[in-house]
């Protein structure tokens, strides 16, 4: 049998790493939105000045 | 570029507060195991990012035959946007089983057959995002790309078999375990309820995602075509 405190201890490893890695992405995901909408709206301004 | 439908927005809400119940359930609901205790806790959600992450190197591969058909791009960003977050789903998977591996095998890697195999999987997808990004003609690098998710989407069933075909320490969660095997576990019903609450929860999750990386993908097709245009 795992003891206790070594099995809390690598759970909560577990559980960091995966709450880590989705929130990551995530951040990612709206980062790389925030700026392709930025490129956009400038492109479209160029754009309009032509 | 379009605002989100309303049925994204739902799923988004719908996302959270199933991952808050998903979390509720492993740790409020679901019995504490005899052997392992509480790392056992890693396996629900270990197993929901495993099947999320083959779901969608399986997506992937029926995008890229629909590329095939159709020539058409859309599919192009479908096929990347499957395999992108099968990539972080699977690599979550990898890393929280490597962790509840440490005090349950002794060790935090092993080369057996199901953890080999499933290295080789996340590889094979890397090196598809690599690669990728070395070819510029759109349609010739839609098409490689493709032709690469069909072949490589056969890592997808060899590392789901792995585990049932060879001599494996890797427990089975579904079917019979080798006689190697080390770590397995007879699940209770609260168990089976709270595994299969997370398998949706993450189902859903991968939806929503799978969804914002799609729009994603398409704004920054329509900022390459205004750029283009720009230079035209």
């Amino acid at each position: 049998m795992i003891e206790y405190a070594t099995s809390i201890k690598y759970m909560l490893a577990g559980y960091a790493v995966i709450l880590t890695v989705l929130a990551l992405y995530i951040v990612s995901l709206f980062i790389r939105w925030r700026n392709l909408k930025r490129d956009f709206q400038t492109l479209k301004e160029i754009q309009k000045k032509d | 570029m379009k605002p989100q439908p309303i049925v994204l927005k739902v799923l988004n809400v719908a996302s959270v507060l199933l991952f808050l119940a998903a979390l509720g359930m492993v740790f409020l609901y679901a019995p504490l195991e005899a052997t392992m205790n509480y790392v056992q806790k890693i396996f629900y959600f270990h197993i929901a990012n495993a099947w999320v992450g083959m779901l969608g190197f399986i997506a992937a591969a029926v995008a890229g035959v629909v590329y095939l058909i159709k020539h058409d791009q859309k599919w192009d960003i479908i096929e990347l946007a499957a395999v992108e977050i099968s990539l972080v789903f699977f690599l979550i998977a990898i890393a929280a089983g490597s962790i509840w591996a440490r005090p349950s095998w002794g060790a935090y890697w092993t080369w057996e057959p199901r953890l080999t195999t499933a290295a080789i999987l996340e590889m094979v997808y890397i090196a598809y995002l690599l690669l990728r990004q070395g070819i510029d003609d759109p349609d010739r690098r839609a098409r490689f790309s493709a032709v690469y998710t069909l072949v490589g989407a056969i890592s997808v069933p060899i590392t789901f078999m792995s585990i049932r075909l060879f001599r494996t320490i890797h427990p089975v969660v579904i079917g019979t375990n080798s006689a190697a095997s080390q770590g397995s576990f007879d699940m209770t019903s609260k168990m089976l309820t709270t595994m299969f609450f997370a398998l949706f929860t993450f189902s859903v999750i991968f939806v929503n995602l799978f969804w914002h990386r799609i729009r994603l993908g398409q704004l920054a097709q329509q900022v390459e075509q205004l750029k283009l245009e720009e230079l035209q």
